[in-house]
């Protein structure tokens, strides 16, 4: 079972009385793309900020490229990416010097920040942008960039909240694009999102009701299982359980 | 250590992009030295008098000149009427009145006696008695020339006098600039060291960037640092400047050794910035921390002593002022700028300050919070 990077174990928060993550169970496993799905107040960033070491489980455990998640917080740290729902990169600093900052705090050498510097920006096409303000740039183009530099120094998991909010449609697709190459590379993604279309790109789909896992399968298994068309009808079917919104 | 390396090259980089910041750099030490001197002051000048004369003699006309020709004293009406003096007072154009009764002259001619009413507005207690002090030091001298024409010799070999002549330690010319600059340079400090790295923290709080610094291996320790670190180097810089420039503009040098005033001044600036960060660590907006800062500078200043004595305060107030780190910092800093005092003059000041670092850093480590 090496090949399983996220394990969790009856993971449970609590904060006073109210249980926003309720002891949910799951594995994911090298280079896939986990889609974790949920109306919003399900408790998905919750359970992501927990697995990112941000917040401390009130209960259960769990393990991230395998070092647990409340006792070596820091290690787990070392291996993921993440990228907020709220934008990341710094609005004040240019483009270089914001993949620059990443590489160094992850403790890349300047050589090869330098390198891998010029490559990433090859790729993206934004070679013209180098010495742009990331404030002035396109929300569009921010969500990529930042994306990018999550996984620059090469995490074996990279953690999206809600990535594409408020981007259009093409730059989406090419956002999930980037999506695929990371996973290709043997990146593990773990994307929270609010499209139903994009769920339908993911491996798997866990969909969180009131902080409980209610299902969690191939898009195409759970189409079948509900016996519907779409990936948005599963999720109506599940979310409508719901007793608690936001 | 490298972390630090790309952590301080973001945070000067953003320092000197931010359109705030750098001005603060230039328009601090110039209005703590070259502006705020004159707005804080003392002395009392200009003060404005009417004189309401119900005789027209020689002698009163002597009395205007006399109060006229003083740097003190601005004449703004010579009126009969006491009412018209009152309404000038009333209205502001007047600080003092000086009324002199009907047979003056005569009286103090014939008998060596005179009376002169004086009312004075004091709504600014302080500049009342100040200006009623200098119109008596300057009503005594006329008396004095008038005796001295009408009875050379009879009085002044009669009258046992005593004089006494002061000799003003430290500041000689009793300046109250010269009291004020070594205490208003410590307010830069205060701000550049303190309160700006907090607010700085509290805008990355705002802005979610922290979430992502949180989120890396970054250490705590690392963090904290890379933060302060550039505005521990502005604030010295500023701080230098300013010394630099009391002492070309006011000719004000320090007395005692300069490294006294920078080893005390460094302690400050820690237990300051340890302060600042427990204030960014309990704020979560910026319109939170501002208010802190706000309602924390104002109880800082004004019991420190900077501008009344903490000794007059009363006794609960001065056990306020014994636990602010500003009132430790402003008195050393005036015995080693005015008094020259050295280290151990100092030594409470400095264990006091320690204390103090001490205790707000280990609040600030154990508050900050990477995960919750």
């Amino acid at each position: 079972m090496d090949n399983i990077v996220i394990e969790t174990n009856l993971l449970t928060k609590r904060f006073g009385n109210f249980t926003a993550v309720d002891k949910i169970s799951f594995q994911v496993t090298k280079g896939e793309i986990f889609g974790f799905l949920g109306a919003n107040g399900a408790g998905k960033t919750t359970a992501m900020r927990m697995l990112c070491g941000l917040s401390i489980p009130t209960s259960g455990s769990g393990t991230v490229a395998g070092y647990d998640i409340a006792r070596q917080s820091e290690m787990v740290k070392r291996n993921i990416g993440y990228m907020s729902q709220k934008f990341s990169l710094y609005e004040d600093l240019k483009v270089w010097e914001n993949i620059r900052l990443y590489g160094g705090i992850y403790g890349l050498s300047e050589k090869a920040i330098a390198e891998k510097t010029d490559r990433l920006l090859q790729t993206l096409n934004f070679e013209n942008e180098r010495n742009t303000m990331v404030k002035s740039l396109p929300l569009g183009w921010k969500q990529k960039l930042a994306f990018s530099v999550a996984i620059f120094h090469e995490p074996k998991i990279v953690f999206l909240d809600e990535p594409t909010g408020g981007v259009d449609p093409v730059t989406r697709r090419q956002f999930w694009e980037l999506i695929y190459q990371a996973s290709d590379r043997g990146i593990t993604v773990f994307v929270t999102t609010h499209y139903m279309d994009e769920a339908e790109y993911c491996h798997r789909v866990s969909i969180m009701v009131d902080g409980r896992i209610e299902a969690l399968d191939t898009p195409k298994n759970l189409k079948l299982h509900y016996g519907v068309k779409n990936m948005q009808e599963v999720f109506y079917h599940l979310a409508q359980t719901a007793k608690r919104g936001d | 250590m490298s972390t630090l390396k790309f952590l301080l090259e973001k945070e000067f980089k953003q320092f000197f992009r931010n359109p705030f910041l750098p001005r603060t750099l230039v328009f601090m030490p110039i209005m703590i030295i070259l502006i705020m001197p004159f707005a804080a002051t003392m002395d009392v000048r200009n003060i404005n008098v009417a004189f309401v004369l119900n005789e027209q003699s020689p002698l009163t006309n002597r009395l205007i000149q006399k109060v006229s020709s003083s740097e003190y004293f601005n004449l703004v009406d010579v009126t009969s009427s006491s009412k018209e003096a009152l309404s000038l007072v009333e209205k502001g154009t007047a600080d003092m009145i000086l009324e002199v009764p009907v047979g003056f002259e005569r009286k103090l001619t014939r008998e060596g006696k005179g009376d002169l009413l004086l009312s004075i507005n004091s709504v600014n207690g302080a500049k009342g008695g100040i200006g009623s002090s200098y119109i008596a030091t300057l009503l005594n001298d006329f008396a004095l020339e008038m005796r001295d024409e009408l009875a050379p010799v009879v009085l002044s070999s009669s009258t046992p006098v005593i004089q006494i002549v002061p000799r003003y330690l430290f500041n000689a010319s009793l300046s109250y600039r010269t009291y004020m600059i070594p205490a208003l340079i410590t307010i830069l400090l205060t701000l550049l060291c303190s309160f700006l790295p907090a607010l700085n923290i509290v805008s990355e709080k705002e802005a979610g960037t922290i979430e992502q610094i949180n989120v890396t291996p970054v250490s705590k320790f690392t963090f904290i640092i890379a933060k302060l670190l550039p505005y521990w180097i502005m604030g010295f810089l500023v701080f230098t400047i300013a010394m630099i420039l009391a002492c070309w503009v006011w000719g004000l040098i320090p007395v005692g050794n300069v490294a006294t005033i920078y080893l005390i001044a460094i302690i400050y600036v820690f237990a300051m910035s340890g302060f600042g960060l427990v204030i960014s660590n309990y704020s979560g907006t910026m319109q939170q921390a501002m208010f802190v800062i706000f309602f924390f500078m104002i109880v800082l200043m004004m019991m420190s002593g900077l501008f009344t004595p903490f000794r007059s305060m009363p006794l609960w107030a001065q056990y306020i002022t014994a636990i602010n780190p500003l009132r430790y910092l402003i008195e050393a800093m005036r015995m080693v700028y005015l008094k020259g005092s050295g280290i151990q003059d100092i030594a409470r000041n400095l264990a006091a300050l320690i204390g103090f670092a001490v205790f707000f850093l280990l609040w600030a480590v154990q508050s900050y919070k990477k995960s919750n």
